[in-house]
């Protein structure tokens, strides 16, 4: 996966401003992404190309368990948040629902990393580059069962 | 073992869990509701559409459906997922279909324990965050999103990570100017909200065995807030009577161990608390009432999961009964039953008479969806539990939570009040 950075720099983004309550009503995939964010950034669809990153503070996707959060980001075009921390049920959604891959960096990599770097991450490798600063990250590794789930395409699809 | 250890280790078969291993329990209950319930139906129609045929779900008797977040419904679209629910009730033969207009019904949470639906050392997942709600019935009680909902409907199991549990000592008497609110938004406050992510809150001590079970409901649900897994506190006396005035189900209640391990103990005296607020934009932000200065209100809200169940409404109107309200002031008790036993005991004439409209149970405004929204830089003071930006209505509106107590005091001044200074 390669591809450009959006890089928000915050703490605690809630699923409130990443698809507002109204909203909560919508099930059609792509209807939900042309509201994705927009509590925080309006512009945020407009400036996503298919594949691209989010970049975030600690407990990402905090407050309601609404799964329309990963599945909004999802279908404006983000592959994958990399964040300090994740809130829980965002991240099993994520993860269960194979909407985006929740990766957890540290803060040398999150401080690093600007807005419209480009980033190629690798999971197998556990690695995140940096191809605009020429770096590269850890990133920590998924728990056995996460990655099992990942592997498979869901929780739906996987047997234990 | 914690309680929460314990219960986890009963649902996945284990003689002994520990924090951190990764398991599959058996779940004993699932509940959906306006919002997650249409998310379900969606995976079930594309599994179908892959070639799964679902022709029943795992229990039909373990789950129950809420008709809360978009009733009255909204629009076209809102009152599309109420058919899509009714048809999946019907389909799978769900009995215990909460249908607004049709008898009891009211916000899920809420229902959870009025009803009953869940009992002391269940394992209980909703698609909702505030499940964790219910924990304070003795249960392990967590939110998910609506694949993991599907997923259970299923199999009835799901996987979990055992959480870590940090314990929260109360001790002391409630003084009657606080609620259980205060003491939340004061335990948020000085931990962050993100001190629970992936663990267990459980509360104990003196201030709560002397709690009433509404208000321990309102300590676990905000868990949530500081982004724990799940809260919980040991059933006492008080719980068994609760759950007993309303079901004949048996249960065995479940205690954690003596020699219990806590990644951290933390103990507050409530008695040296005060009324405070959570000031816009997050539930950490903590002001106290009497310093915050004058902030004037146009609206007052008594509504939602956190702060409409019986014992809120009851001191809410204390503290309007014989006085007229100065900003727009809007009460939904959180569920029918709440609303006719409100209504029954004069407590809506209180409302009224003062001058506030009263509506009917629905999540509403709590999320910004219908039901009394705010305007740009309107300011609110209200009893749920969130308040990030254009939660309640714009995005540049502003709420402040605080107890039903504070709320009513504001309401009849029409600035954020403390209630010591309304007498
Ligand atoms: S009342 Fe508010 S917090 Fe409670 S379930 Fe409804 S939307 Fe969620």
């Amino acid at each position: 996966m390669k591809a450009i950075v959006h890089k928000y720099e915050m703490d605690n983004i809630d699923t409130d401003v990443i698809i507002p309550g109204p909203y909560l009503k919508i099930m059609d995939p792509d209807e939900l992404a042309k509201h994705a964010m927009e509590g925080l950034d309006k512009d945020f669809v407009g400036k996503v190309n298919r594949g691209d990153f989010v970049v975030a503070g600690e407990n990402f996707g905090c407050g309601s368990s609404r799964e329309h959060a990963p599945i909004a980001l999802k279908h404006a075009g983000i592959t994958a948040v990399l964040a300090l921390s994740f809130a829980r049920i965002f991240y099993r959604n994520s993860v269960d629902g194979a909407h985006l891959l929740p990766i957890e960096i540290d803060r040398d990599a999150y401080e690093n990393i600007s807005d419209k770097d480009q980033l190629e991450v690798d999971i197998n490798k556990g690695e995140v580059n940096n191809l605009t600063k020429n770096k590269i990250y850890k990133m920590k590794p998924f728990p056995e069962l996460i990655r099992k789930i990942i592997d498979v395409g869901g929780l739906l699809n996987y047997t234990p | 073992m914690t309680i929460t250890e314990k219960i986890l280790a009963r649902a996945s078969g284990n003689d002994k869990v520990s924090s951190g291993d990764v398991i599959f329990a058996n779940v004993d209950k699932v509940m959906l509701h306006d919002v997650s319930g249409p998310g379900v139906m969606t995976i079930f129609n594309d599994l179908e559409k892959k070639g799964r045929k679902i022709e029943k779900i795992w229990d039909p008797s373990r789950v129950w459906v809420s008709e809360d977040h978009f009733v009255p419904s909204v629009d076209k679209l809102a009152a599309q997922n109420i058919v899509l629910v009714q048809n999946f009730v019907k389909k799978f033969g769900i009995e215990k279909h909460f249908k607004y207009g049709l008898g009891q019904y009211g916000i899920c949470h809420t229902l959870s324990h009025e009803e009953a639906l869940v009992l002391p050392g269940e394992v209980y997942v909703g698609g909702d965050s505030h499940t964790n709600t219910t924990g304070a019935i003795g249960a392990f009680a967590t939110g998910m999103g609506h694949t993991d909902v599907a997923y259970v409907l299923l199999n009835g199991k799901i996987w979990f990570r055992v959480p870590e549990t940090i314990l929260f000592k109360m001790e002391g008497n409630i003084p009657d100017y606080l609620m259980a609110k205060d003491v939340i938004l004061n335990i948020i406050a000085d931990h962050g909200t993100d001190i629970g992510n992936y663990k267990t809150i459980q509360f104990n001590g003196s201030a709560i065995s002397n709690m009433p079970m509404d208000e321990r409901f309102t300590l676990t649900n905000m868990t949530t807030e500081a982004g724990a897994k799940n809260g919980i506190i040991e059933p006492d006396q008080t719980t068994i009577d609760y759950v007993n005035e309303r079901s004949n189900a048996t249960f065995t209640p479940v205690f954690g161990d003596s020699d219990a391990e806590f990644t951290d103990v933390h103990t507050y005296d409530v008695e040296k608390m005060e009324p405070i607020v959570a000031k816009p934009f997050s539930p950490a932000n903590r002001a106290i009432v009497r310093e915050l200065g004058s902030i004037p209100i146009d609206k007052a809200y008594i509504g939602s999961c956190t702060g409409a169940k019986y014992t809120d409404l009851v001191e809410a109107a204390k503290i309007i009964k014989g006085n007229k309200v100065k900003a727009r002031t809007e009460v939904l008790p959180a569920a029918q039953s709440i609303y006719r036993r409100a209504l029954k005991d004069g407590l809506i004439s209180i409302f009224m008479d003062a001058g506030a409209v009263v509506g009917p149970p629905t999540c509403g405004a709590c999320c910004g969806a219908h039901m009394g929204v705010l305007a740009k830089d309107e300011v609110c003071v209200s009893t749920t539990n969130r308040n990030f930006p254009g939660r309640m209505g714009h995005i540049g509106s502003k709420t402040y939570l605080a107890s039903p107590k504070v709320v009513a005091a504001s309401a009849i001044t029409g600035v954020i009040t403390d209630p010591r200074d309304v007498r």
